[in-house]
């Protein structure tokens, strides 16, 4: 039994540090849908998009070669030069701003006081053109993203749980990494939301939209900020789940992910972006161990969001929500 | 000039309610129905069937079961794939497990079996509405398809985790398995999407359609003027699951004969249907054949010009349709929210006055 019990704590640990991935996207979510009570199912199309978008700046790859190649025949491909990480991030930074605006300007602007559903449905429809676009600018292909992040078992971890328990955790380097950029992203955001100007007007937006416009706040600025930041948030989260798993099309799943963590959450809530993640990455780790191999396994498709449903007929708003919904 | 009401009388209440008010627009439609039933499977070949009509078919009958369901109850749902699947692995167990009876009935059975499943689901409803309810139905769509996936009772204990339609007969014709003729399948399916729609146009246009439109256009206005919320939402979940059921079993028994569970019913699958019912219009039958069309033929169309014509590689078409239809989405949603249908009524009424129109 102490075997198990150990084993399941290595699975609670490491559940854990997955979570903090969902956690990531699902603060993209919470950020837009905030500002302007948009639900953005395109963010993990953004992750998926930013992660592209870092590999083909750091290769060199010429944007849309595929295409171009296909038109005029030619046989072009990479530039021949390699940009080094940072100022890479930096670049697909300014794309991401760029597809922010882009976004606002061409869609959002003239779906203004439509329905909340409708606005969902565009943004599915955004998440379809993204994935396209994405893969006609930089190629489908399975691409492999280091910006040279720690990767690989940490040592001192499992030397001392090896000392104490006996048994060494094998705990990833990167996920641990993850854990503390989420944590440092959190803790801007918060200080970003409570002590900028900026942030403050952002706050205001998501209050009460005429209230914000009539103390002269532009809509148009905050909601290109807002995306802005939800891009760069998809880059982050891009880069982690790049450098786990390669960057590729199931990248854009882990929005669906983001989707029972926020119901657990609460959407408007972004420590309640963490904790569900935490929640749902902790529960489907351990379901799968405990229960999952007795029932065939790979249980992890679907537990969250029987969970999530499970959740919402007890508590609606999620955890740390504002209680908005509508009983019918 | 067409659609013309003028000298058409309606000498009774039959007349008066009838479907097609307008004598072209009756016509046309007896035309229709005549040309699918007695022209088309006499011209058509194996390409055309599994290219475009089977397809055609079969989305329809699911874009009208989906639409019944967010046209017109405004209940958003992504578990359409996965609940196709129930249809198709319905279909499946009743086709092994009851040989010596009919395919029609196995599923008209199936369908009634999806829409029990459908109805399950549903009752988050009944708490929750908007995007809440999408990712409840999200629940069901990942949920089914594992399921399937590992319970191998579903697919037979078969090595390979795929379920394959044995052959069967109607009136001596094969109409599933590898003997099946283009135009038998094409019959078997027409009749069925027919039917479907003649069901759910006297649905909606019935009590039963005010209640959902009633619900759909503000819920506890419907409730304060007597409709019951629950029978409302649950019946739309119960006749949608109906449809979708049903065109689950005919794509997998007819048009595709062997499925895999996670690559024909994913989550691809639901937003497509989806994407039929926005792009056709949202609450209309008519609608939901046009977004249909619009869906199986735009890929068809733009692998003949840019592969076929152009040379140009398949992926690269491939992205580019996810592209166009994400655009159109977009677009449409923009430009025309109530989608092809209503540019079909725009239409009408202009050729109602056409060639005088003041």
């Amino acid at each position: 039994m102490p075997e198990q019990f150990i084993w399941g704590l290595e699975v609670l640990l490491n559940g854990l540090m997955a979570g903090v991935l969902y956690a990531l996207v699902a603060l993209g979510f919470v950020l837009i849908y905030k500002a302007s009570g948009i639900f953005n199912f395109a963010q993990g199309v953004m992750a998926l998009f930013a992660a592209l978008t870092l590999v083909g700046i750091m290769d060199g790859q010429v944007p849309f070669a595929h295409l171009i190649n296909s038109i005029f025949g030619t046989e072009i491909h990479h530039f021949g030069w390699h940009v080094p990480a940072f100022l890479a991030i930096l670049l697909t930074m300014v794309v991401m701003v760029a597809l922010a605006w882009a976004v606002n300007k061409f869609v959002f602007k003239h779906l203004v006081n439509q329905e909340p559903i409708i606005l969902f449905m565009a943004t599915i429809g955004l998440a379809y053109f993204l994935e396209g676009f994405g893969d006609i600018m930089w190629g489908s292909d399975i691409k492999k993203l280091d910006v040279g992040l720690p990767q690989g078992i940490n040592g001192v971890i499992d030397e001392a749980t090896y000392q104490i328990l006996g048994y060494g955790f094998f705990i990833d380097n990167l996920d641990l990494f993850a854990t503390a950029i989420a944590a440092a992203l959190v803790f801007t955001l918060i200080v970003f939301a409570q002590y900028t100007k900026q942030g403050r007007a952002m706050r205001a937006v998501a209050d009460d939209h005429q209230a914000a416009l009539s103390v002269g706040i532009s809509l148009n600025f905050i909601w290109v900020m807002v995306w802005s930041l939800a891009g760069f948030v998809a880059l982050v989260a891009g880069i982690m789940w790049g450098t786990k798993s390669g960057v590729q099309f199931s990248l854009s799943l882990i929005a669906l992910k983001a989707l029972p963590v926020l119901m657990l959450g609460g959407f408007t809530s972004i420590p309640g972006a963490i904790v569900g993640g935490l929640l749902i990455g902790m529960g489907e780790k351990l379901f799968e161990f405990a229960i999952g191999s007795a029932i065939g396994g790979a249980t992890e498709n679907w537990f969250a969001y029987v969970l999530a449903l499970l959740f919402l007929v007890f508590r609606p708003q999620g955890l740390f929500g504002e209680k908005i919904i509508e009983r019918v | 000039m067409f659609y013309r009401e003028a000298g058409d009388f309606k000498t009774s209440y039959k007349d008066d309610s009838q479907t097609f008010p307008i004598k072209f627009d009756r016509m046309r439609y007896y035309l229709v129905l005549i040309a699918a039933f007695a022209v088309v499977p006499f011209v058509i070949n194996d390409y055309w069937v599994n290219a475009v009509f089977l397809p055609f078919l079969i989305y329809s009958i699911a874009a009208i079961g989906l639409n019944i369901l967010v046209g017109y109850c405004g209940q958003v749902s992504l578990g359409t794939g996965g609940f196709m699947a129930v249809g198709a692995y319905a279909c499946y167990k009743l086709m092994t497990g009851f040989p010596e009876v009919s395919i029609l009935i196995h599923i008209i059975l199936a369908g009634g079996i999806t829409a029990g499943v459908c109805l399950l689901f549903g009752l988050p409803s009944l708490r929750i509405k908007g995007f809440y309810l999408a990712v409840a139905t999200l629940a069901a769509q990942f949920f089914l398809v594992w399921m399937f996936n590992r319970v191998s009772w579903f697919y037979n204990y078969s090595a390979s985790g795929q379920i394959t339609a044995p052959e069967t007969t109607v009136m001596g014709v094969a109409v599933t398995g590898p003997a099946t003729e283009p135009w038998a399948a094409y019959l078997f399916c027409l009749v069925f999407c027919v039917a479907c729609a003649l069901l759910a146009r006297n649905l909606t246009r019935g009590m039963a359609g005010r209640k959902w439109m009633a619900i759909r256009d503000m819920d506890i206005a419907a409730e304060i003027i007597g409709v019951n919320p629950l029978k409302a939402k649950l019946s739309a979940f119960a006749i949608s699951g109906f449809f979708v059921g049903i065109a689950g079993a005919l794509f997998f028994a007819v048009y595709l004969g062997a499925v895999e569970v996670g690559e024909a019913f994913g989550i691809q699958k639901s937003f497509l249907v989806l994407f039929m019912v926005i792009i056709g219009g949202l609450g209309s039958i008519f609608g939901s054949f046009a977004g249909a069309a619009f869906l199986v033929l735009l890929p068809v169309l733009l692998k003949n010009t840019l592969v076929g014509g152009l040379g140009w590689p398949t992926d690269l078409a491939a992205h580019l349709e996810f592209m166009i239809v994400g655009g159109l989405i977009v677009l449409f949603l923009i430009a025309e929210p109530h989608g092809l249908a209503q540019l079909w009524r725009v239409a009408k009424e202009k050729l109602r006055l056409w060639p005088f129109p003041h």
